[in-house]
């Protein structure tokens, strides 16, 4: 099965409908499926959910999709750098789900899993503990927290072959991998696609069994917070 | 004199013990690797990596390389990478012997409250809660009074909670205090103050 598509509007093509649940990679602006944000934003699908720790910056990331308003619910555990996001969810327009960020991740690695619920100490005693099941073992207190089963997964990679396997690149894994792993479909856009063989197996991050299609392009990368020393200090 | 924000961050080193998996929170508690000196701790950044390294020379950024605080950081010979889920699995799973956060209130049962001001913007909690909830020790560096004053010590905490009973230690700028049965103790006072100075800026219990 051919899984390299030209670009991402086609790799797109077929799997965006409105209402959808997506779940995408990243932390804050690094290792986020810049390409496809931007396609999915050229689509025009509304009313997504979408399950991403964070919620881009107002013209990058998530947040060009805040902009035209495509969104309709966010699932993230911090959207502190988003303005527009601010003005929508104080407005009323956005409805907003905080997860804490360990829960989120074991959500997404759970769904992909197979996992429907799991009980974790996170958030005991909390307000995010208001409403879901307790239960004790061992003599301590956990909450239930389900499992997310995405329809779409879009994440990005630094390499992949045409197989699909991944590799990714420093602290850009992040949330790519259990968000690609809870997507009924995953597209990955990558910096590289490289001949099958030539990546070393036993450094696949992400087999390929979990990504349906790969898309090949360049990634403008922002950098969020660019924090540096002087030589002089080393 | 009490303690300025370096100090604290000092005196919050010295919580660490050779050998120590540590996560630094924003703000203050980010100083503290300044401060270990020769002990070897390996610094944990929840968005997945172990082995974190300092501020990258001017030039030297690489956008696939951020800490917790999406500041642009470096490597080390020992770092190594891994995803969220992992990453938050070690949290939870109690393999990182201590965290050192700040915070907005803290109160006599260790309860914590740094992630949320009702009426104010929301920004999230990020990884704090699986954090408290997970690492062996929390040690929380903050001031010990607000800007009117009043104490942060508390008998219980009025603001949304991060984590009931999970506060051990407490470093503020005028000394350490612990939370113990009934309340908290002091352990150590900042240099120049006294224990009656502590105990008129806290609203928490004090115990023996």
């Amino acid at each position: 099965m051919k899984k390299v598509y030209a670009n991402a509007t086609d790799a797109l093509d077929g799997v965006l409908s409105d209402g959808m649940l997506i779940a995408a990679g990243g932390f804050g602006l690094c290792g986020i499926p810049e390409l496809l944000l931007e396609a999915i934003k050229e689509s025009g699908a509304k009313d997504l959910t979408f399950a991403s720790n964070n919620a881009g910056v107002d013209d990058f990331g998530i947040g060009i999709l805040l902009q035209t308003k495509q969104v309709k619910k966010m699932i993230s555990s911090y959207v502190g750098e988003n303005a527009e996001f601010m003005r929508q969810y104080l407005a009323g327009e956005l409805e907003l789900e905080f997860n804490p960020q360990g829960t989120l991740a074991e959500r997404m690695r759970a769904g992909g899993a197979g996992i429907p619920g799991f009980y974790t100490k996170t958030g005991v005693g909390t307000v995010i503990a208001e409403g879901k099941e307790h239960k004790d073992f061992n003599g301590e207190t956990y909450i239930m927290e389900e499992g997310i089963f995405a329809d779409l997964a879009i994440v990005k990679a630094w390499k992949a072959d045409d197989t699909g396997n991944l590799i990714f690149r420093k602290t850009a894994r992040n949330f790519n991998v259990p968000a690609a792993t809870c997507g009924k479909v995953c597209v990955a856009e990558v910096e590289e696609i490289v001949p099958r063989g030539s990546l070393d197996p036993d450094a696949i991050h992400l087999p390929g069994i979990y990504v349906h299609r790969i898309i090949q392009g360049s990634h403008e990368k922002r950098i969020e917070q660019r924090t540096t020393r002087k030589k002089e200090d080393a | 004199m009490p303690w300025d924000r370096n100090q604290m961050a000092a005196r919050a080193a010295q919580e660490l013990e050779d050998g120590m998996y540590v996560n630094l929170g924003i703000g203050i508690p980010t100083l503290v690797a300044n401060y270990v000196g020769d002990k070897d701790i390996t610094l944990q950044s929840e968005n997945g990596m172990l082995g974190m390294g300092p501020f990258p020379f001017e030039g030297e950024e690489d956008p696939d390389l951020i800490n917790a605080g999406k500041q642009t950081i470096t490597e080390l010979s020992r770092t190594s990478y891994f995803d969220s889920a992992t990453s938050f699995g070690m949290i939870r799973g109690g393999k990182i012997a201590a965290a050192v956060l700040g915070a907005m209130e803290v109160d006599e049962e260790g309860d914590l409250a740094n992630w949320m001001i009702p009426g104010v913007l929301v920004k999230g909690m990020g990884g704090a809660m699986d954090l408290v909830a997970g690492v062996g020790r929390v040690i929380v560096v903050m001031d010990h009074t607000n800007k009117h004053g009043k104490s942060k010590l508390l008998k219980k905490c009025t603001l949304p909670l991060t984590g009931k009973k999970v506060v051990n230690r407490i470093i503020t700028n005028l000394g350490v205090l612990d939370v113990a049965d009934g309340g908290l103790k002091i352990v150590e006072t900042a240099e120049g103050v006294t224990e009656d100075e502590i105990r008129s800026a806290t609203e928490a219990t004090i115990v023996n």
